[in-house]
């Protein structure tokens, strides 16, 4: 399969949208373009076990064109099980933006351009080979986000929208050092080649110093503690399909950076820092779970959760079995999912209530069954419910800790476990304060909202239907990422 | 060149009264022409024993510049049909453009010196041109007295230069210069005079209050063809001439570049008028290229070139939004364009676009350019201390991006500026900056082009 049309159609439908009016063609050009993208990248999957099965080359449907040869600069794409993984995941995640955004009345053609844009960012980081393709696409990645949050956001949201770009591209100016660092100092004239890197075996010294670069870069992509405060600001303010895309693909964007980018190429200094990125994850874990404790607001909750949750990737990195790290992905790939999922029926709540404290609504059951139905769902998931894919991942994830043997790695194991007790506490509390009880919205007992529409209702079962996917078929998922 | 001088002065001889837009379109074509004669004749030679040199890395060079005097001639349509003295403007414009190519072909400080006097002294009557404005007065003030000291300075550091070794041919010089102090000195003198011109931090003071004085398009002049000509002179001047005294001048070359790059954003960031905030992101960006400088010879060479390509198009994409707006409203504060995309779409995108490529966001070409020099800053020496304080300078000057870009798209305003009308000559300047901006990062060969140049010049 040709790689470079998960950019190219991407690139075309939002050249596209330059040329169409009025919200109906708007989002119809919208619509198929992520439909041609989801068909894609079901397509790619079906042909990635195919060609598995007979190619046993570290990386399928490879690509290779000159860009700029002096300085050994390369357009070089291709897929490992990980990369379709994450394809696909972005894939769910921009179809069901583009019909949660359905009715968006606000300069609409700008917003689903800049949605698009978003898309052929991430798929881009997803397929590169070449460092130089992946640091360009997750820049390309990075600015349409201060663009969507800082018109279509809410609250704070110019506040929101400097304090996430500017950490973001502090994030990109480390990992930039770290790049430049790799590329000197390969065999030859320099090259941003991941292969030739990954098997030049840069020397340990070297490694040592160039990784915290790379990795805190990405890092900051995603939610590593110290550097999460960019998350739940910037996840509140979003809007709805904003922040499933920040959450869901761009906060996985670092996840997959720090695997491939750093940890990939350089494994010295990744088991050299390891227990610091452990211990750094077990922050992140349980501080993301107990601040979310003291959230009132729901799109506040899902933010920190998403720190927690985010932390498991890291611990996944961390702990370097390959059992964590299969962790890791599934986490990714389930966190995905769910956030943005979790966004969605926060943003029709929204919709419907125009409030997102926790407090000042009750009993949404009693009228809006499906959306009531589908949040308690993404609770569930969220605080790791067997059947469901966050069950899983984080189970792979514990059990490539305790695997590693070490007095050091069962703390940090336990400690990660025990957040879920604390996840569990803020989410059924949530659910028991909003979806239960009587009917109440801001102090109004006789509302009467109308419930999911039918694109509503499609993005909804489009995510489950990935959650499920993974939580009950978690063997062919393991087949495709292992 | 000389030719197209000697045309106007024959047109202004015979200038009636009356209609302007007729004189400008001629003048336009004729720049167009002189444009495209830089492509299709290329050679290498000598003038003057061998004072004058040229060779198609130079030829690129100046067909760069001719290109950004384009672009400039084109958005200044407007201002200039309304002008009493337009015949004169590209009189002096264009004197000071040959007096860069002298400075760009030299091979002699002699013949160097004539081109910077050339090029420096009509540029202070153009800061001027604002014939009733007082600020204008001002600035040309301003800039008249700093550059005769800035080339006074350098005057002195050349005849130094002679004294010590007595040739002042860049080839005698490579071979008589070494790291004794007499010649660190008049090295330190001359590198004063193009920190002045190229206004490098602590040499910059003049730049924010003759960028805000002088008219827009002379402005964009200042900013893109003075300065870009100057950071060629000094990319090949340094490799040839100073070559020996690499190690001496990485450091203080070094250190204008922090400084520059801090500075510059830090005042940036401060800053309500657009002209006065593009001036310090200028110094910045100066900042940036002369960390391509430290990269070497080839590599750091070729990024350069490539750089001041880029920076022209974005700076001058920039400019022109300014220029049509402060034409038809006067007004050029960055609170002024609260709410300016509700009112003018397109100028707001190209806006934008012109911003992102100054801040090196993908996929506009500034990308590219930043990317290059950043990372030639490291070439040879591994000096990663100074591109990790770069690539946060980056970030930095974002911020102060993104600032107008909020004012434009985010902020609320009840009165928004009403939409501007643009004619036809400046929005094909502005296109063809687009353009230029979109292209040249994207498609690699413009680069490879600027590269090979570079190669086959050492």
């Amino acid at each position: 399969m040709n790689l470079s049309l998960l950019i190219i159609i991407p690139t075309i439908f939002s050249l596209l949208l330059l040329f169409v009016n009025g919200l109906k063609q708007v989002r119809t050009v919208s619509l198929i373009a992520a439909l041609l993208q989801f068909a894609m990248s079901i397509y790619l999957i079906v042909k990635y076990f195919a060609e598995r099965a007979v190619n046993k080359a570290p990386f399928l449907f490879e690509q290779h064109y000159e860009w700029f040869k002096t300085p050994n600069i390369n357009y070089h794409v291709g897929v490992d099980g990980v990369s379709v993984a994450m394809i696909a995941l972005t894939a769910f995640v921009i179809l069901a933006g583009v019909l949660v955004s359905w009715k968006m009345e606000k300069l609409n053609k700008e917003f689903f351009f800049l949605l698009l844009f978003l898309s052929i960012g991430a798929y881009g980081f997803f397929i590169s080979l070449d460092l130089f393709t992946m640091f360009f696409f997750l820049e390309v990645a990075v600015i349409p986000k201060f663009i969507l949050i800082g018109i279509w956001g809410s609250g704070r949201k110019e506040y929101s929208a400097m304090k996430l770009i500017l950490m973001l591209m502090a994030g990109s100016a480390l990992i930039f050092v770290g790049l430049a660092g790799l590329y000197f100092n390969t065999s030859g004239n320099g090259s941003f080649d991941m292969l030739k890197i990954a098997s030049d075996n840069i020397s340990p010294e070297l490694q040592r110093l160039f990784f915290p670069f790379v990795f805190i870069g990405f890092g900051i992509f995603t939610a590593l503690f110290p550097f999460h405060t960019w998350v739940p600001d910037g996840h509140s303010s979003a809007p709805t399909a904003a922040s499933m895309f920040l959450a869901g693909i761009s906060m996985k964007l670092g996840g997959y950076g720090c695997l491939r980018a750093a940890t990939y190429m350089m494994p010295e200094g990744a088991a050299f820092y390891s227990d610091a990125i452990i211990i750094l994850a077990c922050i992140g874990i349980l501080y993301g779970a107990f601040a979310t404790m003291m959230q009132t607001d729901l799109k506040y909750i899902n933010a920190y959760s998403s720190v927690s949750h985010n932390g498991f990737v890291l611990l996944g990195i961390g702990l370097l079995t390959k059992t964590a790290i299969t962790g890791a992905v599934l986490q990714m790939i389930s966190h995905g999912l769910m956030t943005a999922l979790f966004f969605a029926v926060i943003g029709m709540i929204y919709d419907r209530t125009h409030t997102r404290e926790v407090a000042k609504m009750s009993g949404l059951l009693k009228i809006t069954p499906f959306i009531s139905s589908a949040f308690v769902i993404v609770g569930l998931v969220s605080l790791g419910l067997p059947g469901f894919s966050g069950f899983v991942a984080e189970m792979t994830v514990f059990m490539g800790g305790w695997q590693k043997g070490n007095m050091f790695y069962y703390v940090a194991t336990i400690a990660a476990c025990a957040s879920i007790v604390v996840t569990a506490v803020y989410i059924l509390r949530v659910i028991g304060s909003v979806i239960m009880g009587p009917l109440k919205v801001n102090g109004n007992e006789q509302v009467v909202y109308a419930d999911a529409t039918w694109y509503e209702k499609s993005s909804i079962v489009l995510l489950m239907a990935g959650i499920l996917v993974v939580g009950i078929l978690p063997f062919a998922v393991l087949r495709l990422i292992s | 060149m000389t030719a197209i001088i000697f045309i106007l002065l024959f047109f202004k001889l015979a200038s009636k009264k009356g209609d302007k837009s007729k004189f400008l379109l001629w003048v336009n074509i004729l720049l167009t022409i002189n444009l495209i004669f830089g492509f299709f004749w290329q050679q290498t030679g000598n003038l003057f024993g061998t004072m004058f040199f040229t060779n198609n890395l130079i030829t690129l060079e100046k067909s760069i510049l001719n290109l950004g005097v384009l672009i400039i001639s084109l958005q200044a349509y407007n201002w200039l049909k309304g002008h009493r003295h337009a015949p004169e403007f590209y009189i002096l414009m264009l004197s000071t453009l040959l007096g860069m190519f002298f400075m760009i072909s030299s091979q002699n400080m002699l013949m160097f010196y004539l081109g910077l006097e050339l090029a420096g002294i009509p540029l202070a009557s153009l800061a001027n041109f604002d014939l009733e404005q007082r600020r204008s007065s001002e600035a040309a003030m301003k800039y008249i007295m700093t550059s005769a000291f800035a080339s006074a300075i350098l005057l002195f550091g050349i005849s130094l230069m002679y004294g010590a070794t007595g040739t002042i041919d860049f080839a005698g010089l490579q071979q008589a210069v070494n790291n004794e102090g007499l010649f660190i000195f008049a090295f330190i003198m001359i590198l004063a005079g193009f920190g002045f011109k190229i206004s490098a931090v602590p040499f910059h003071l003049w730049t924010a209050d003759v960028y805000e004085g002088a008219p827009v398009p002379v402005t964009t002049y200042f900013s893109v063809i003075s300065k870009g000509s100057m950071i060629f002179v000094m990319a090949s001047m340094f490799f040839t001439a100073f070559e020996k005294i690499q190690v001496d001048w990485y450091q203080m070359v070094a250190i204008l570049s922090v400084a520059s790059m801090v500075i510059g954003n830090l005042f940036a960031i401060r800053q309500q008028n657009l002209k006065r905030f593009l001036a310090f992101s200028s110094i910045s960006q100066i900042g940036f290229v002369l960390l391509g400088i430290l990269g070497g010879k080839t590599m750091g060479v070729s990024a350069v070139i490539y750089f001041v390509l880029i920076y022209l198009f974005s700076n001058l994409a920039a400019f022109g939004v300014i220029n049509v707006v402060s034409d038809a409203t006067g007004k050029e504060n960055i609170n002024d364009y609260k709410g300016f995309y509700k009112t003018n779409k397109h100028l707001s995108w190209i806006f934008a676009i012109a911003l992102f490529s100054l801040a090196g966001i993908p996929p506009t070409a500034g990308f590219f350019g930043k990317f290059f020099l950043i990372l030639s800053g490291t070439g040879g020496t591994g000096n990663y201390l100074l591109i990790t304080i770069a690539a946060l300078n980056m970030v930095i000057s974002l911020f102060y991006y993104l600032r107008v870009i909020k004012a434009i798209f985010m902020d609320q305003n009840e009165y928004p500026l009403a939409p501007v009308k643009v004619s036809l000559q400046p929005l094909m300047g502005m296109g063809i900056a687009v353009l230029g901006i979109i292209v040249t990062g994207i498609i690699g060969s413009v680069y490879e082009y600027i590269s090979l140049l570079v190669k086959s010049m050492w």
